[in-house]
C-alpha cells in the first residue's frame, strides 16, 4: 500500500479499488499504429479512433470524469478524478485523446455555460466522441491573449463571427471549438466575449480548417477561418464582455490550477510512443556511447560528458520540486513551484535535445528520410519540436512575467 | 530501492528547530549587524582578523543546535542530518559568522568512526566545543586519500591546509598518512609543536588557515587505513549541509534584490518593471528552488539509508546538491550585485558580505565542475 493510498476517504479507497479490477481486465493493450508522443500531435485517423476507443470504453466504466454531475454526463463523485488518474497511470493505459476537450473545454463550460448546454455537449466530450479545439490565439494575438480580433457581432438572436484562428491544435478532427473573441471594439479585456462554435458540422458553412507545416515538415495543427459563421446565443459562455474572466478559468485549468481536475492517463508503455528514444538523459547517454565526434566516442569528450550530467542534475531536481511542492513547510509560497513546472519542463526537453543533436557530430546533419539516422532522426525532430512549446501556452517569457509579478512581486511589465 | 519519507524526514521537531533557528538569527544576526561586526575595516591590508560573537555561540550551543545530530549514545539529540541542513540554511540566510557548519562537518565525519575516542568527541561538540576538519593538502584535493601530514609513533608532522574556522575551533580533526594508510587524529590548537597561519581570505563571516604541526602528540580517531574511509562515509553529509548554506544564502540574496527592483526608480519605473531584470530573477528563484530540492533529497536519502546499501544513490544525490547550489552560489550573488547596480558595487552595501560567503562555499568541498565531473563517471562510466 502506498502513501497515497493511505489517504483515501472511504468512498475514494472504495472508487480506488474498483479502478484498479477494472483496468486489470480492460486495458487496451498496444496500439495498432505507432503513437505520436502526446494527443496534440495526433494527425493519423486510425491512432484518433483507436484512442478514443480506449476513452470511451474508461469513460463508460466511470473512470473519466467522475467528478462532474451526472446531469452533464459526469459520475457525480467527488475529488475521485485524482484517483481514477493515479490507477490509469499504475495500469500505464495510453493518453486520452480528447485532450483539449477534457483539459479545458470541459471545465470551462461546466463553470460558465447554460445547463441545457452543459447537459448536451459535456457526455460527448468526456466520451471523447467528440473532439474539442480551442480558438484563442490568432495572428494578432499570441502571448497578448487580450488582444483578439476576430469579431462576433449580434444579429437577431445570433452571433454572426468572422475572424482567423492559429496554431489550432486538433481542429481537423474537431467537432466543437471553445472561442475567445471579441464583441466590442472600444475596450480591450472588458471587450471580449466567449462561445463555444461548431467546427466539422459548420465546415463550408463559415467555417475552413487549414492545416499549418511544422518547421518539422509535420502537420499537426491548423488555421480556422470564420467567413460569418452564426452561432445561436445560448452557446455564449457567462456575460457579453465577460471572455477574458471566463478564459481565466480556460487557463487556470490549463495549468493543473482550476477547481476540477482533469483527466488523464498517458503511462502507456513508451516503446510504442515516437520521442520516447529522445527523452531522457539515459536517452543521452545511450546515444553518446554510439556516437562519433572528430573520430572518437561522443561519450569520452569531457564538454558532452558535462552536458549530459547537467541535464541528470537537473531531471532530478524536477523531480524533487514536485516532492517539495507535496510539504507546505517546505515552500515559501504556495504557487511559487507549481508555476515554475512549465518553463522547466519544457526548457529541459528543449536542452535535453539540443545536446542530442550535439552529441552526433556530422551525422546530426541527418533527418527522418535517412537511413542512417541515429534513433531514426528523432533528436533533429525532437529539438526543432521543443520550440512548439517553449512557445505555446504562454510563451516562456509569458511565463517569466508571471513568476516575476505573482511569486516574487515585481512590477507588472505591461 | 530504499523507501523516503515524503515529507524528506522535516518532521515537526525538525520544522520547529529551523523556524526557532530563523527567528533567532532575525533576532541577533540582521545584515545590519553583521556587516557592523565583520565589515568594520575594508582596508585590504588589515590584519588578518577572525571576528565572531563567541556569546552567541554559547547560546546556541544552550539551544542544542551542536548536539542536535550527536546521536544520543554520545550525549546528543541524535537528529538526523536534515535538522544540519535545515540549520545550515538559516546560518547562511544570515551569512552568520561562527563555526557551526565546520563543527556539523565534524560531526558527520566523527559519526562514521567507530572508536571511544569519537564518541567522547562528539559528547564534547554536543556540549558546545567547535571542531573544524583539517584534511586539506596544499594543492587543495578533496580526496580523503591526499593529506600532507603524516604520522609517526603518534606524532603528527606537516601541515593542513583550507582548514574552516580554525581560529574559532578548540579542537580539529586532522587526517595523516601512514604505512598503513590514512588515519583521523584529534589535537587542539595549544597543543605544543602546533603553529596556526592564518590565511587572508575574501569571506568576511570565515576564517581559514593553514597548520603546521611538528611533533605534535596526537590521539588516534581512525586508525590508519581507516580514515580515508570515514571521511568519504562522510563527504555526502558535507556536501549536503554545504548546500543548504548556499541556499539560504542565495534566498537572502534573492529576497533583498528583489525588494531593491521594487523600490529604485529608473526611466520613471521600479527596476523590477524591465524583463532584463525580472526574467533573471527568476532564473535565480529556479536555481535556488533546484538547489533547496536536490539539497533535502540528498540529507533524505542518507538519512533513510544508514546502512549504505546503496552507496552510489547516496554519493550520486549529494554530488548534484553540491554542484547544482554552487553554480547557484555563484549566480545568485552576481545578478545580485550587477542589480543593485552602482550601489551593490561598493563596501557599504550589505551584498558582498553574501557575494563573498557564497563564492567561498561554492569552491569549498568541491566546486560544481568538481562534482559534476564525478557524476559523469557515475553516469556514464569513465571516460577513455
Amino acid at each position: 500500500m502506498s502513501a497515497a493510498d493511505r489517504m483515501d476517504t472511504p468512498e475514494q479507497a472504495e472508487f480506488r479499488a474498483y479502478c484498479r479490477d477494472w483496468l486489470d481486465n480492460n486495458h487496451p493493450g498496444q496500439p495498432p499504429v505507432r503513437l505520436p508522443l502526446g494527443a496534440l500531435e495526433l494527425s493519423d485517423v486510425d491512432a484518433l479512433h483507436w484512442l478514443q476507443t480506449w476513452q470511451k470504453s474508461a469513460y463508460d466504466a466511470g473512470l473519466v470524469g467522475c467528478d462532474y454531475a451526472k446531469e452533464a454526463g459526469g459520475g457525480g463523485r467527488t475529488d475521485c478524478q485524482t484517483i481514477a488518474n493515479q490507477e490509469m497511470q499504475r495500469a500505464k493505459t495510453p493518453y486520452l485523446p480528447n485532450i483539449i476537450g477534457l483539459g479545458m473545454a470541459a471545465p470551462t463550460v461546466y463553470f460558465h455555460g447554460q445547463e441545457e448546454v452543459k447537459n448536451t455537449l459535456l457526455p460527448a466530450l468526456l466520451s471523447g466522441e467528440e473532439i474539442w479545439c480551442q480558438g484563442f490565439s490568432e495572428p494578432g494575438a499570441g502571448s497578448d491573449l487580450a488582444n483578439q480580433q476576430t469579431f462576433a457581432e449580434k444579429r437577431g438572436d445570433s452571433w454572426v463571427i468572422n475572424g482567423h484562428k492559429v496554431w489550432t491544435s486538433l481542429a481537423h478532427f474537431a467537432s466543437w471549438m471553445i472561442l475567445l473573441c471579441r464583441t466590442d471594439k472600444s475596450e480591450k479585456y472588458n471587450g471580449l466575449s466567449y462561445f463555444v462554435v461548431p467546427i466539422e458540422s459548420a465546415i463550408g458553412n463559415g467555417v475552413t480548417v487549414r492545416p499549418l507545416i511544422k518547421m518539422t515538415g509535420e502537420t499537426g495543427f491548423n488555421e480556422v477561418i470564420f467567413e460569418d459563421l452564426v452561432v445561436e446565443d445560448k452557446y455564449r459562455l457567462d456575460a457579453v464582455g465577460a471572455g477574458w474572466q471566463v478564459a481565466m478559468t480556460t487557463l487556470a485549468h490549463e495549468r493543473g490550477a482550476g477547481l476540477l481536475v482533469t483527466p488523464s492517463a498517458g503511462g502507456l508503455d513508451q516503446e510504442n510512443t515516437r520521442g520516447a528514444n529522445t527523452s531522457s538523459p539515459s536517452a543521452l547517454i545511450k546515444l553518446a556511447k554510439t556516437s562519433y565526434r572528430n573520430g572518437k566516442t561522443a561519450a569520452d569528450d569531457p564538454l558532452i560528458r558535462d552536458e549530459i550530467v547537467k541535464m541528470a542534475i537537473r531531471q532530478e531536481a524536477f523531480r524533487q520540486n514536485q516532492r517539495r511542492t507535496l510539504v507546505p513547510e517546505l515552500t515559501d509560497h504556495p504557487m511559487r513551484i507549481p508555476l515554475q513546472n512549465k518553463l522547466i519542463a519544457t526548457e529541459f526537453n528543449q536542452d535535453l535535445a539540443e545536446i542530442g543533436y550535439d552529441i552526433q557530430g556530422p551525422a546530426s546533419s541527418l533527418y527522418l528520410n535517412d537511413d542512417n539516422a541515429s534513433d531514426g532522426g528523432e533528436w533533429q525532430l525532437a529539438y526543432m519540436n521543443s520550440f512548439g512549446v517553449t512557445i505555446a501556452a504562454g510563451a516562456n517569457e509569458v511565463q517569466r512575467n508571471i513568476l516575476g509579478e505573482r511569486v516574487l512581486g515585481l512590477a507588472k511589465s505591461k | 530501492m530504499i523507501e523516503q519519507p515524503k515529507n524528506f524526514g522535516f518532521g515537526e521537531d525538525e520544522t520547529m528547530l529551523r523556524d526557532s533557528a530563523r527567528k533567532f538569527f532575525a533576532d541577533n544576526c540582521s545584515a545590519d549587524k553583521i556587516h557592523h561586526q565583520v565589515a568594520g575595516n575594508p582596508d585590504i591590508h588589515r590584519n588578518i582578523e577572525c571576528i565572531w560573537d563567541k556569546s552567541l555561540w554559547q547560546q546556541i550551543g544552550e539551544l542544542g543546535w551542536t548536539a542536535a545530530c550527536v546521536p544520543e549514545a554520545a550525549g546528543g539529540i541524535g537528529m538526523s542530518l536534515v535538522a544540519a541542513v535545515a540549520l545550515a540554511e538559516e546560518a547562511g540566510r544570515a551569512a552568520f559568522p561562527s563555526p557551526l557548519i565546520s563543527t556539523f562537518n565534524t560531526t558527520f565525519v566523527l559519526r562514521e568512526c567507530d572508536s571511544a575516542v569519537a564518541t567522547g568527541l562528539l559528547g564534547e561538540i554536543a556540549s558546545g566545543k567547535p571542531m573544524t576538519l583539517a584534511i586539506t593538502n596544499k594543492q587543495g584535493s578533496w580526496e580523503p586519500s591526499d593529506s600532507d601530514v603524516s604520522v609517526t609513533d603518534g606524532k603528527l608532522n606537516g601541515t593542513a591546509w583550507f582548514v574552516q574556522d580554525a581560529r574559532k575551533a578548540d579542537g580539529f580533526v586532522v587526517s595523516a598518512r601512514s604505512a598503513g594508510g590514512i588515519g583521523l587524529y584529534y589535537v587542539e590548537p595549544t597543543a605544543s609543536g602546533v603553529t596556526i597561519d592564518a590565511d587572508g581570505i575574501i569571506d568576511l563571516t570565515r576564517d581559514q588557515a593553514h597548520i603546521s604541526f611538528a611533533a605534535v602528540d596526537a590521539l588516534e580517531i581512525a586508525a590508519p587505513g581507516t580514515g580515508d574511509v570515514a571521511l568519504a562515509h562522510g563527504l555526502p553529509a558535507i556536501q549536503a549541509i554545504l548546500a543548504a548554506d548556499m541556499v539560504g544564502a542565495g534566498e537572502w540574496l534573492l529576497q533583498t534584490t528583489v525588494e531593491y527592483a521594487k523600490v529604485r526608480v529608473q526611466f520613471d519605473r521600479p527596476l523590477g518593471f524591465f524583463q532584463a531584470v525580472k526574467h533573471p530573477l527568476v532564473n535565480v528563484m529556479l536555481d535556488i528552488d533546484r538547489s533547496r530540492s536536490l539539497a533535502y533529497n540528498a540529507a533524505c536519502a542518507i538519512d533513510s539509508d544508514p546502512q549504505r546499501s546503496d552507496w552510489e544513490n547516496i554519493q550520486k544525490l549529494a554530488h548534484m546538491a553540491k554542484a547544482n547550489a554552487s553554480e547557484m552560489a555563484a549566480f545568485s550573488s552576481s545578478r545580485a550585485v550587477q542589480f543593485h547596480g552602482g550601489i551593490g558595487f561598493t563596501w557599504e552595501c550589505y551584498v558582498h558580505l553574501f557575494f563573498k560567503r557564497q563564492m567561498h562555499n561554492q569552491m569549498l568541498f568541491g566546486d560544481a565542475k568538481y562534482h559534476r565531473a564525478k557524476l559523469a563517471d557515475m553516469l556514464i562510466g569513465k571516460a577513455a
